[in-house]
């Protein structure tokens, strides 16, 4: 039995890009485990489609090197990933299924395209032209071009945006699938919910750097900061002794901060508060983000 | 060279052009209506060259009979246009629109040329030759060259032919490659297998096989109608469109090599096409041009495209009387390959 460490799936080292005196990624590092779905998250311009390019190898980075499966990339390095890219048009006049079959003939080794229709849900519109698809069915296409290869890494940049919430689960089923099967999956996401249904591992970029990275529950356990209880100002109404706790008093309501949320639910249960209609908030990704990230907007 | 990919870039080009039915019909429609315009304009009746205002006449624009005198009326390659006064005349004499202005209401008739004019200066003295009681003694009239008649359309037709090849290629390569590169499709190729030569193979082949398929299309429409008349060999005429349109679309492999703009290509496009389409003799010949006019146009494809086709088809040339026009082709072939090649780019 073999008990050595897998490779990582790709892992970028000491990675700077410039663009002039931009500096879009600023000596980053980066070990992308195999057979996990890895979120990278930032603002806007944090550099997260750049670095995933580089590592894609669709520009080359200023310095550094990427890796693959623990040595440099090699010229077969395209027929082992697949692409899903933030913005892609698709060739045009071309029916959905034409389109597969252009891309299956430029790879070695490919999916059978029935089996891939089968897993994106192209059924419907297999003789469609592509420009006659709505967003969501042109999302699934372009996730299916990005498998046609079977391949063992799948760069998804941004695959929901600008999706409805119906196609944006539909399209998260897919990569559940996926994943189950193994793939190493990297996926730069805006949305903190599809980061915390999809990926294993998070890692949280700003200003070209990676400045947090975990599992999403240590994450939200380091930097996600206490819990909030709100309750209305009438709930206390009925209490014989102070509340045991720090809290602000609002207009209608009282709001207390603090980390360990079930211990200052049993306090308040104890000093006799009614919490028939308590609001629990507990930190999620989101609050991640935004304690990691600020609050201040920026485009 | 993978060759199944590059098939699959050429199927995919060409399902392209097949479909897009607008811009398809308007390959075919555009130099079949201009030679047919052509055919109309300049077809059967002689071209008359020079421009003749008459007044006093009541018809106007059409003094050919009616207000002409006899004596004039007899010159070929004149056309007369009545005007009913002076002022109407000599505003269109101003404004270049006729050539010389002549007032046929007093003896010896009047008339005015402008001195800015090359024509006015001819037509002057072929008029005033004709007033003067037949040919200088000096000079004597002798047999008449005998010599095939080359229709103007048989002359033109190899033009509109090299201009439709020109745009297709230029644009058909040049323009499109660079909308992919702009939206995307080149970016998301790139992520594939398929490498930048392999690409750019496909695209030319593709290309000069819708070429050839719409040279051959509106050879045989064009003929069925206007009865071309070819005097050298078929074969020897596709071998020269076919080195013609491989380093045409060679040159839309150097537009295509860079940029994301399409208005700046467009300009590009323009500023290769315009020139070509004046000083490639599409239309008109450049004999009696300019020296550097001349050199401009040697160093233009479809000016060696044109002569050789033209060497070919009025004049029955052979393959060996074409060399120099396909030794220049290829080599300029080769030379659009090799830079379009190095300075092409997926991304920028």
């Amino acid at each position: 039995m073999n008990n050595a460490p897998a490779r990582p799936a790709i892992e970028a080292l000491n990675i700077t890009k410039r663009y002039g005196n931009l500096v879009a990624v600023d000596r980053l590092d980066l070990t992308v485990p195999t057979g996990v779905c890895f979120g990278l998250l930032g603002p806007n311009g944090a550099g997260k489609t750049t670095l995933i390019e580089i590592m894609e190898d669709i520009i080359p980075p200023t310095s550094g090197q990427i890796r693959y499966l623990g040595r440099p990339r090699s010229s077969s390095f395209r027929q082992q990933i697949g692409i899903m890219f933030q913005q892609t048009a698709l060739l045009a006049f071309m029916t959905v299924y034409e389109t597969l079959a252009t891309f299956q003939a430029l790879y070695s080794n490919s999916h059978t395209l029935e089996a891939l229709i089968g897993l994106c849900h192209l059924e419907d519109i297999r003789n469609q032209l592509n420009d006659k698809i709505s967003g969501g069915q042109r999302q699934r296409l372009l996730l299916a071009l990005a498998l046609i290869n079977q391949p063992n890494l799948v760069f998804l940049d941004e695959p929901s945006t600008g999706l409805d919430p119906q196609a944006r689960r539909n399209l998260w089923d897919i990569v559940h699938t996926i994943r189950g099967q193994g793939k190493t999956i990297i996926l730069t996401t805006h949305y903190m919910e599809e980061a915390e249904q999809l990926c294993d591992q998070v890692a949280v970029m700003d200003k070209g750097k990676i400045i947090a990275q975990g599992t999403p529950p240590d994450l939200i356990r380091s930097h996600g900061g206490g819990g909030q209880i709100r309750l209305p100002r009438s709930s206390l109404d009925k209490i014989d002794a102070p509340v045991p706790l720090k809290y602000q008093t609002m207009e209608n309501h009282i709001l207390l901060e603090t980390v360990e949320v079930n211990q200052a639910v049993g306090a308040l249960l104890n000093a006799g508060v009614d919490l028939t209609d308590m609001e629990v908030k507990t930190p999620d990704l989101e609050t991640v983000f935004l304690n990691l990230t600020g609050r201040r907007l920026r485009e | 060279m993978n060759f199944k990919r590059v098939w699959a870039m050429i199927v995919a080009r060409n399902r392209e052009f097949f479909r897009d039915r607008a811009a398809f019909g308007w390959n075919f429609l555009f130099p079949f209506l201009l030679i047919g315009g052509f055919a109309i304009i300049f077809g059967g009746q002689e071209q008359k060259d020079f421009k003749v205002g008459v007044f006093p006449c009541p018809q106007i624009d059409s003094a050919q009979t009616s207000c002409t005198p006899d004596v004039l009326d007899r010159i070929r390659y004149v056309r007369y246009l009545g005007f009913k006064d002076q002022s109407v005349g000599m505003d269109k004499l101003k404004h270049h629109k006729i050539d010389m202005l002549l007032d046929t209401a007093t003896f010896p008739f009047r008339y005015w040329i402008s001195d800015t004019s090359p024509k006015g200066y001819i037509v002057e003295r072929m008029l005033a030759g004709s007033l003067n009681n037949g040919p200088p003694q000096a000079m004597r009239r002798q047999a008449a060259v005998q010599a095939r008649q080359i229709r103007y359309i048989d002359w033109l037709f190899p033009g509109i032919l090299g201009m439709n090849i020109m745009f297709s290629a230029l644009y058909g390569v040049g323009f499109v490659v660079v909308r992919y590169r702009k939206n995307g499709v080149l970016k998301r190729l790139n992520a594939t297998p398929l490498t930048a030569l392999e690409y750019l193979t496909a695209q030319m082949l593709s290309r000069i096989f819708l070429l050839l398929f719409t040279l051959c299309i509106l050879w045989v429409g064009c003929d069925l109608v206007f009865k071309f008349q070819v005097e050298g060999h078929y074969i020897d005429l596709a071998i020269l469109f076919f080195v013609g349109c491989l380093s045409l679309t060679a040159l839309g492999l150097v537009v295509a090599s860079r940029g994301t703009s399409e208005e700046f290509t467009n300009g590009i496009l323009n500023f290769i096409t315009w020139p070509m389409m004046f000083l490639s003799e599409v239309w008109f010949s450049i004999e009696g041009a300019p020296h550097w006019v001349k050199e401009i146009a040697n160093l233009l494809p479809l000016t060696h495209l044109l002569a050789g086709v033209r060497k070919i088809m009025n004049d029955g040339a052979g393959l060996t009387d074409v060399l120099p026009e396909l030794t220049i082709l290829t080599v300029m072939t080769l030379l659009f390959l090799v830079v379009g090649a190095a300075l092409f780019s997926w991304n920028k």
